[in-house]
């Protein structure tokens, strides 16, 4: 087989199993990724779309309502933060969903400085994500691309 | 308590469509907006009628899953896990788009139904990231088949089709045959509920001869004040929900006014 895309696909098991050791992914990623096959090959590429483009609404809608200075609603910063636990959770986009957890507490709490500090932890969080993402598809297209197949990855 | 997020859409409907050729099952997820109080508040208030006692028997196969979720992220996973378990989907962001799905005109709600119709319930399964265990209690208590912890895996889903082999289908309109696992009517400690239990269609309604028929308003609502969970009474339909009162066949619903 080729050496190179033999090196190809260890660097991406590899890749994969570091994105779940640093908690980026958890077994909600795995389940989707077994939903994947060649009759939907980018099922999970386009679901991460979109939960990215999810990222960017919600994060604008709690970044405005915080804005509101002196009449920030917690409670609509709060939904935000619902949807947003909610979809991280459905792709398996761990820290985001922890964040999120952390966040809902601070906005029961009404704790202004603390919705923002997380806010930004969760802007943050998703755009590396969103990278980290991004290298794993480029990694399957080079490996592809080499005439190599990609490899399932046993988490465990 | 100020959980502005614990939210269920509330769900009740009138179904009037003639022969399905599939079987229905509703899932449906707890929406993520303000308010809310108990989940679709009876299943037996989900009736289907089917036009005429001899309709084809239907095709246990094939099933078709309305899957009701206002994250798009979420209606795809559920999609592809529906698809793969061999279920059509429809999947749509919210109780009126299913209640347009399912092809209900308000102002019919109160159409008559043939007498000799027989009556099927459409089983309901509830959706939820929030696992708290007084309000699954609630769910199930108020006729949903099954609560499903979100995420939502394919195991998860392939339980869904079991609810759909299993004939409830009501006779003479009134009875409602329970599914044999289904719980005990407890209410859980946590939840003083003030309010009587559920009333199901009553088992002792006398009126064999004439089938009547149980159709209950359509109740879409997203409550915008702050949760109360235990508070039964806050359900109010949304203004575009207020159809006129449909026939109620001893239906005792508090809070359904």
């Amino acid at each position: 087989m080729d050496a190179h895309v033999a090196q190809l696909q260890m660097q991406y098991r590899n890749y994969i199993l570091s994105l779940y050791q640093q908690g980026f992914l958890d077994d909600q990623f795995t389940e989707l990724k077994s939903l994947q096959d060649d009759g939907s090959p980018d099922f999970v590429a386009e679901v991460l779309s979109l939960f990215f483009d999810d990222c960017v609404k919600l994060v604008g809608n709690m970044a405005r309502a915080l804005d509101q200075i002196g009449t920030v609603d917690f409670c609509q910063v709060g939904a935000n933060v619902h949807q947003l636990k909610g979809s991280s959770s459905s792709v398996g986009a761990k820290r985001v969903k922890g964040l999120c957890i952390n966040f809902k507490e601070l906005c029961e709490a009404k704790n202004y400085e603390g919705c923002v500090r997380c806010l930004q932890q969760v802007d943050i969080e998703y755009k590396t994500l969103k990278a980290k993402l991004q290298d794993m598809f480029n990694l399957e297209k080079q490996i592809v691309q080499a005439g190599g197949i990609v490899p399932q990855v046993d988490i465990n | 308590r100020g959980r502005a997020n614990e939210n269920i859409c509330e769900l009740s409907l009138v179904l009037n469509f003639n022969i399905l050729s599939s079987q229905l099952l509703l899932l449906l997820s707890a929406m993520a907006s303000d308010g809310g109080v108990s989940c679709l508040r009876r299943s037996e208030m989900m009736s289907v009628g089917i036009g005429g006692m001899d309709s084809p028997p239907l095709d246990v196969d094939e099933v078709h899953v309305l899957a009701v979720d206002d994250s798009l992220v979420d209606r795809i996973v559920i999609e592809r896990l529906l698809r793969i378990t061999s279920c059509k989907v429809t999947a749509v962001d919210s109780g009126w788009r299913a209640l347009e799905f399912l092809g209900i005109d308000n102002e019919n709600a109160s159409a008559e139904l043939d007498e000799s119709s027989s009556f099927r319930q459409v089983p309901v399964v509830i959706m939820s990231s929030e696992n708290v265990i007084t309000r699954i209690d609630r769910c199930l208590e108020e006729g949903a088949e099954d609560f499903l912890l979100k995420p939502v895996k394919l195991a998860d889903v392939k339980r869904l089709r079991n609810y759909l082999t299993r004939d409830v289908k009501l006779s003479n309109g009134n009875k409602r045959k329970l599914p044999e696992d289904s719980p005990p009517l407890t209410l859980s400690p946590d939840s003083p509920d003030s309010s009587p239990p559920p009333s199901t269609l009553s088992p002792d309604s006398s009126d064999s001869s004439s089938p009547p028929l149980s159709p209950v308003e359509i109740i879409s609502s997203q409550l915008s004040s702050p949760i109360d969970d235990e508070d039964d009474d806050v359900l109010t339909s949304s203004p575009e929900s207020s159809p006129s009162p449909v026939r109620r066949q001893k239906m005792r619903s508090p809070g359904l006014d």
